[in-house]
């Protein structure tokens, strides 16, 4: 899809900037370059993404925004997660609404792998909108 | 009827496709295969789109379930 790009593993970052950046859109390019963390002892964190879903939630964005996410395992110091603006002037703003959205509504399933294994992050998951109508 | 189930991230079950009478026999089932702790954070989609009732459920739909999310 448009501006969207998903990998299995790390992000090659230096490739999707130099990418982006051969785009030259517009006055200036936001980038959003996440990292994964030393924490909880995990050695990395892994991805499951339900791609449908993905794509339909990024079309309203994708007019706006580039982004690149990972499938699988993501080591400590790897990138599993980019987003970049075009515009003329500062769109911080921009940047924090996109992230918002897609920490909210983006259908992936995020799990810390410690010794090895893949452990559910439940406590950084937030549910999604009319979720427990199985109850 | 007959429906596919897709168990989506962490619920990590093979698809299923189950025949049904009615939606209230499919809430049912789906109580029986997604274990107790899930159920009141799982979000339903119904042929990709999140749904606020399966009262509308028809033969040949596709429901995925939905545990919470984090990307990034």
């Amino acid at each position: 899809m448009k501006n969207l790009e998903l990998y299995n593993g790390g992000l090659p970052v230096k490739e999707i900037f130099s990418k982006w950046y051969k785009l030259k859109r517009g006055g200036m390019l936001l980038t959003f370059v996440g990292i994964v963390r030393d924490d909880n002892k995990a050695t990395g964190l892994s991805f499951d993404i339900y791609e449908p879903m993905l794509e339909a939630w990024f079309e309203k964005w994708s007019d706006k925004v580039l982004m690149a996410h990972s499938i699988g395992d993501v080591l400590v110091g790897e990138t599993s997660f980019m987003c970049g603006v075009y515009s003329k002037h500062r769109e911080f703003q921009l940047v924090e609404e996109f992230v918002e959205d897609f920490k909210a509504n983006a259908p992936i399933w995020k799990y810390d792998i410690i010794d090895g294994k893949r452990v559910f992050a439940k406590d950084r998951s937030k549910k999604l909108p009319n979720s427990g109508i199985l109850i | 009827m007959k429906v596919k189930v897709k168990f989506l991230g962490p619920i990590a079950k093979e698809d299923k496709i189950i025949e049904i009478k009615d939606y209230n026999e499919l809430k049912e089932i789906l109580k029986k295969e997604v274990e107790e702790e899930w159920l009141e954070s799982i979000a339903v989609a119904v042929n990709d789109k999140i749904v606020n009732s399966l009262e509308n459920i028809k033969d040949g739909d596709v429901i995925s379930l939905l545990p919470p999310v984090c990307g990034g």
